[in-house]
């Protein structure tokens, strides 16, 4: 269980988070949604330490974020961060690779390789494998780097974004792939999406910031309304009911 | 494997071939005569140590910069180590005049290490999508602890080092006056250990958190490897640019950015640029030389236009 008490963060005096307290219990797909600079990427950075606290206080199962061991908390907790200027020249395997990297600190063993090479097939990268990231297309190295948190084998992956550079077809087949991985596995994902439409089709729960503020958590037919859409998302696009869920018509 | 056979095979000839070039005539014929021994063990193959050492822990030294920077226009001569390095040694020579060599040594890498850590510090709040940025500061940054060195040596009326640590040459290098750059050597060697964590730094902070690495320790630890490597080369034979910049960006192209993989070959093609480099220094005006650092400076902005202009298309 990740639990976050009464967090606030603030740049240069503007409050960016607002004390924010949630508990994301093991397992499933929550969706981070809300508009542009609600600060759903903080409240993800600050997750996975990329951001030091401020206030208040993280915890992931029993380690405290902040206070605990790098390399514990490397395998329990996974993020993808929203921009990836690869520049770097690594192959596809050694980039997934690194992902087993807190575990063996650079001696990898036959079950790491051979998770890695799960991690390629799963996420159809073995035709590719020794092929260098950057000549990859923008979806193709997002399904590296996700593989790369796949195979770090974490309870918590946090993705900020990730459909980002996708097409509609590499967008639901990431989803559908994180769906399995939710449910088969046990994983606990939690993603912050731009389209409500896909947070309704696949995620479990939905978490709504705006303003720094949490402003909804529910199951997405119970928190994607009418009123969210003309409140927290202030337009006043159509929202119908099809095959029993919520669709934004945009 | 057969391209580091290949590798190691070219690096020993020129290393042979290294030990026959200079003012004194020597060929293999003569290796009968003890003074032909005593030529090639006090001159020619200090020399030829010297080189190798300096050029493949600069080609690393370059190599982890650029990884830490995450910017392949950098090199440690250019971007204020170096000038940092004679800042620190003018310093030393002004205040400890008496010290002995190592202590200057490493007052002289640990002002390297400030100067370092300081262009980081600057780089940091730079837009990482604004490629020719980072370079651009570094070479200003650089030419201002450069300028204050050259302001101090004026005044201080040693303006005749700082030329001399300008320029890197091999020729005054003998027995007994180069085995510092062993330690560079082994600095730049130490470095392999931690190849993996280098690598990662390479895909940036985020990234590198995330799976778990002290970061500002890993970054710490490769600016002591740069500092080291730079601060003893400019001390014992002089700056000799274009060497970390180029090699690593030759190697990355041929080998990638997996520095468990990449860096011996790195380590090669350093030792062996500066090794043909002075060979040619040694020939172009026999019995005179030219320094190595003008022949390397050719070569290297030749071979960086050609990086500037013959990108591939597909690197954004």
């Amino acid at each position: 269980m990740i639990e976050v008490h009464n967090l606030t963060y603030r740049i240069a005096d503007a409050p960016i988070l607002t004390d924010i307290s949630l508990r994301v219990p093991l397992g499933g797909i929550v969706a981070l949604i809300g508009p542009n600079g609600a600060g759903k990427s903080t409240l993800l950075s600050l997750m996975a330490r990329l951001l030091p606290l401020q206030q208040g206080r993280i915890t992931v199962d029993e380690l405290t974020v902040g206070q605990s061991d790098d390399r514990e908390l490397a395998r329990r907790l996974a993020i993808l961060p929203q921009t990836m200027h690869a520049t770097s020249r690594l192959t596809v395997r050694d980039l997934v690779s690194f992902g087993r990297y807190p575990y063996h600190r650079g001696r990898p063993t036959k079950e790491d390789r051979s998770l890695v090479e799960e991690g390629l097939g799963l996420f159809e990268l073995s035709a590719m494998a020794d092929r260098s990231l950057d000549t990859l297309s923008g979806g193709q190295r997002q399904r590296a780097f996700v593989a790369m948190t796949y195979v770090q084998d974490t309870n918590y992956v946090l993705l900020d974004e990730p459909l980002n550079n996708l097409d509609l077809a590499a967008s639901r087949s990431l989803m559908v792939r994180l769906r399995e991985l939710a449910d088969a596995k046990g994983r606990t994902i939690i993603i912050v999406l731009h389209d409500i439409n896909v947070a309704t089709a696949y995620a479990d729960r939905v978490l709504v910031m705006k303003d720094g503020r949490l402003c909804g958590d529910g199951a997405p037919r119970d928190v994607v309304t009418p009123e969210l859409i003309k409140d927290v998302f202030e337009t006043d696009a159509t929202l119908r009911v099809v095959d029993g869920r919520p669709v934004v018509l945009a | 494997m057969s391209r580091a056979v290949s590798g190691l095979s070219a690096l020993g000839l020129l290393f042979l071939g290294s030990l026959f070039v200079g003012a004194t005539p020597l060929v293999p014929a003569d290796l009968m005569s003890q003074e032909a021994w005593e030529l090639i063990w006090d001159s020619r193959l200090p020399r030829a140590f010297a080189v190798i050492l300096s050029g493949a822990s600069l080609a690393i030294a370059g190599q982890i910069m650029q990884l830490i920077a995450r910017n392949r226009f950098v090199e440690p001569m250019t971007a204020g180590t170096g000038q940092s390095a004679m800042l620190g040694l003018l310093m030393v020579s002004v205040f400890l005049p008496s010290a002995v060599i190592g202590i200057k040594m490493a007052l002289s890498a640990l002002a390297a290490l400030v100067g370092s850590i300081g262009f980081f510090m600057i780089i940091r709040r730079l837009p990482p999508e604004e490629t020719l940025l980072v370079p651009l500061v570094g070479i200003v940054y650089g030419g201002v602890i450069g300028s204050a060195a050259v302001y101090f040596g004026f005044q201080l009326d040693m303006l005749q080092y700082i030329s001399i640590w300008l320029t890197g040459e091999f020729s005054g290098t003998m027995r007994g006056r180069y085995e510092l750059l062993w330690i560079a050597g082994a600095a730049a060697g130490l470095s392999y250990l931690v190849a993996d964590q280098f690598s990662i730094l390479g895909l940036g902070e985020s990234v590198s958190l995330n799976l778990g690495l002290n970061y500002r320790q890993v970054v710490l630890s490769g600016l002591v490897v740069i500092s080291i490597v730079t601060g003893l080369t400019v001390v014992t034979v002089g700056a000799i640019p274009f060497v970390g910049l180029v090699v690593p960006n030759l190697v990355s192209r041929i080998a990638g950015d997996n520095l468990r993989r990449s860096l011996p070959l790195t380590a090669m093609a350093g030792a062996g640029l500066v090794l043909a480099a002075d060979i040619f220094a040694r020939l172009v005006v026999h019995p005179f030389e030219v320094p190595v650092a003008t022949v390397i400076g050719i070569i290297g902005a030749a071979v960086f236009l050609w990086m500037l202009y013959g990108r591939e298309p597909h690197v954004s």
